[in-house]
């Protein structure tokens, strides 16, 4: 066996090490996509609630006039689902390039470390909508989005572990400043996915 | 030059691929690992057993919806034999470059 013979072969290893143990599917341009939904449903939010003409100060709306809250958790629910499904559709295009099928292991090992704080972050948010404390949701979303990246981070690309720790910070960050959530949330669910896509574009694709 | 290290076994790209799964993960599935590595199931099955063989890997057969399942782990046997073998291919390397 000559250099290029071993090298090739210690090459193989790493491959399937990773291949086997790493969910590489997601595409980047998906994370970009997900963050202009985010943005749109941001700017429906923020129309609703501060309307076109007013000022930063000046609100038409309260979160917590009637009708308001309703709102704006379906411009979430919808914001939400136009994400999964892009995420998956284009993970499954992703998937069939690099002939790797997106219901393997490594995709059901993520989901189910990603599914626990999820779900409980969901309860909690449920939770608190149906106590009245909506000035909490906002944060609360965020802490437990970033917990679930960097949980199923340990399956995919090292990025997303990143992404988790920022948003888990502007969450934390929300919390102090009660009021601005609809700013954090454009910041969390809209310009770092844009940002986190790009460079899972640049770098993998 | 030192081949004590080297293992016959991991000749073989198919088994020192599957070995590579199985040292990166606690356990894989027959039907993955022939998707992950392209193989038939009667390449795939003759290589494992080999390996079974061994001593480097366990199988564990069980039903997952009234479907047979078997999934595959590695001895510390088998994780010793790898690593071993790694080393040898690394002095391999290292001795080439002297």
């Amino acid at each position: 066996m000559d250099q290029q013979d071993l090298i090739k072969e210690i090459g193989h290893i790493r491959s399937m090490m990773e291949k086997s143990s790493k969910f590489i599917s997601i595409s980047g341009l998906s994370g970009v996509l997900i963050g202009m939904y985010a943005l749109i449903g941001a700017f429906l939010a923020y129309i609703k609630v501060f309307g076109f003409r007013s000022t930063f100060d000046y609100r038409d709306h309260y979160v917590t006039d009637d009708g308001v809250v309703g709102y704006l958790v379906v411009v979430a629910v919808a914001v939400l689902l136009a994400s999964l499904i892009t995420g998956v559709v284009m993970a499954k295009r992703k998937a069939s390039k690099i002939k790797q099928s997106v219901w393997n292991v490594t995709s059901r090992a993520m989901l189910k470390a990603v599914s626990v704080p999820l779900m409980a972050g969901g309860l909690f948010a449920l939770l608190l909508i149906w106590k009245g404390y909506y000035e909490l949701i906002a944060s609360t979303l965020l802490i437990f989005y970033g917990l679930a990246l960097s949980a199923g981070s340990v399956f995919t690309f090292k990025e997303v572990r990143w992404l988790g720790v920022l948003e888990v910070c502007l969450g934390l960050a929300a919390l102090l400043f009660p009021g601005y959530g609809l700013w954090f949330w454009v910041c969390g669910f809209g310009l770092l996915h844009i940002i986190y896509g790009f460079i899972v574009y640049k770098k993998y694709e | 030059m030192d081949l004590k290290l080297y293992n016959k076994v991991f000749e073989n790209r198919i088994r020192l691929q599957v070995m590579s799964v199985l040292l990166a993960n606690d356990a894989y599935d027959f039907s993955s690992l022939k998707d992950l590595l392209e193989l038939t199931d009667g390449n795939l099955a003759s290589n494992l057993k080999t390996l079974e063989k061994e001593g480097y890997i366990t199988v564990e057969k069980s039903f997952v919806d009234r479907k047979p399942n078997t999934r595959y782990k590695k001895t510390d046997k088998g994780q010793k034999a790898f690593e071993e073998h790694l080393q040898a291919l690394e002095n391999l390397i290292k001795q080439q470059y002297k």
